[in-house]
């Protein structure tokens, strides 16, 4: 199963959109980070990741986000996840990723 | 390499039965051949060649534009002959890894080997079985001089060699602890910052600490992250889910890790297992956790070890006996 990357990006300029359909594993993690890292790296940056549409995530998902989010404390950008569904949310919590992860999964990607 | 007169004079007589009577056991003794002749490297564009002199002899009148011909075809496959050598190459290079490999994954097994020790009263049963060579799991266990028993069971995120190296780091920081009194929050917490410090950042380490107290019947334990195992409590017959949040090792420096307790009673088995358990998909069907447990329950009256094999005999079964993650599942079932 692929991974789709939609990359949605607001008129300012500081806060980006990405919108996430398939399965996050092994094979497309590379393509996440290849896409997630340089907009965490901006300064200021805001970058919402939408994971509505992502019905499986394993490990090597969870260490895409890890290394996005080391990213954001050099960089002063923020990342927030939104819409989780609960498989993936589950991931979240055994981790303890959510504690230190902006996770929001009753907002709607993109509001 | 070159062909000898006997084996070209074969391949002139095949011909020639071949274009007389379409002779089709002709046929199947030139592919025997060309499977000779590759052993020999024999390349495409020589084996052309041979065709072109056995050719000349059996017809030296031959027209010169079918010569022409053939000589045109031998230049055009000059270029596969090369290709052929590259795959050769990298044959034998591949061979040279898989035995690398080979070295490698029988290494991570000794430095990483752990004896399942006796402690009395309790029956303790262990199995980690990688999907690939290298694994991404580990488990130790530890006993001490009054019979208590210390237990580690992690799992590497970041799949391979690479996992396979942070693993042995764990091992070796664990074992450089002093043994006498270390609970299991310290461990984790002394673990975080060695793995903090050491591992890549799109690398992280789950784990779970036990501590097994024989006198008193108690199991202290705390957790960085780790896929939850199950308590199984015989008098009332139910699988209670361990829970014990704490954040995965390697990510913030400062992590702090609650511990708890839990006192067994006769009959009543500790499970610990890693993602690869409760991941196990089915096609594109996930196991739920009540299919786990539903699993276990079937084997939970024998003895400990019987019982881990029988369920991921299960769970390789089901899953037509190819595993996607690495496997390890422990039962520690109390006896008295």
């Amino acid at each position: 199963m692929d991974l789709n990357i939609n990359i949605l990006g607001n008129v300012e300029g500081t806060k980006q959109i990405l919108k996430l359909t398939g399965e996050i594993d092994a094979y497309t993690a590379p393509k996440l980070k290849e896409a997630l890292l340089p907009l965490v790296k901006k300064d200021g940056e805001l970058v919402i990741v939408d994971l509505e549409n992502v019905s499986y995530m394993d490990s090597t998902g969870l260490g895409v986000f890890i290394s996005a989010l080391k990213a954001t404390k050099e960089h002063n950008s923020e990342l927030r996840l939104v819409s989780l569904q609960d498989r993936v949310e589950r991931l979240f919590e055994i981790t303890g990723l959510n504690s230190i992860i902006n996770i929001d999964s009753t907002v709607q990607g993109g509001n | 390499m070159e062909l000898n007169k006997f084996d070209f004079n074969n391949y002139r007589d095949l011909l020639d039965r071949y274009i007389l009577k379409q002779d089709e056991s002709a046929l199947y003794q030139a592919e025997q051949f060309t499977k000779l002749s590759m052993q020999n490297n024999i390349l495409p564009e020589e084996f052309i060649n041979i065709h072109i002199q056995a050719l000349k002899e059996l017809y030296p009148d031959l027209p010169k534009e079918i010569c022409a011909s053939l000589n045109f075809l031998l230049e055009t496959m000059i270029s596969y002959g090369l290709a052929y050598q590259e795959f050769q190459t990298l044959r034998e290079k591949q061979g040279e890894l898989e035995s690398e490999i080979s070295v490698a994954a029988s290494m991570q097994q000794t430095l990483l080997s752990t004896t399942k020790p006796e402690i009395s009263g309790l029956d303790i049963g262990a199995i980690s079985v990688p999907a690939n060579r290298m694994n991404g799991d580990y488990h130790h266990f530890v006993k001490d001089e009054s019979n208590n028993l210390g237990i580690a069971i992690a799992d590497v995120i970041g799949k391979g060699i690479p996992a396979a190296l942070a693993m042995s780091m764990i091992k070796y920081a664990l074992d450089s602890f002093p043994e006498s009194q270390l609970s299991p929050s310290v461990i984790l917490e002394n673990l975080n910052r060695v793995v903090e410090r050491n591992v890549d950042t799109n690398m992280f380490i789950t784990m779970f600490y036990g501590f097994f107290d024989s006198k008193n019947s108690v199991l202290q334990y705390a957790s960085a992250g780790h896929e939850p195992g199950f308590y199984y409590c015989a008098k009332e017959d139910k699988f209670i889910e361990i829970k014990a949040k704490g954040l995965v090792l390697g990510v913030t420096p400062d992590a702090i890790y609650e511990q708890f307790e839990l006192k067994l009673e006769k009959d009543d088995i500790v499970i610990l297992l890693t993602d690869g358990v409760t991941e196990c998909r089915i096609g594109e069907r996930f196991i739920e956790s009540e299919e786990v447990l539903h699993v276990i329950r079937q084997y939970i009256h024998l003895p400990a070890q019987e019982a881990v094999e029988k369920v991921f005999k299960y769970f390789e079964r089901i899953q037509d006996f190819h595993l996607r993650d690495d496997f390890t599942l422990i039962f520690l079932k109390k006896e008295v």
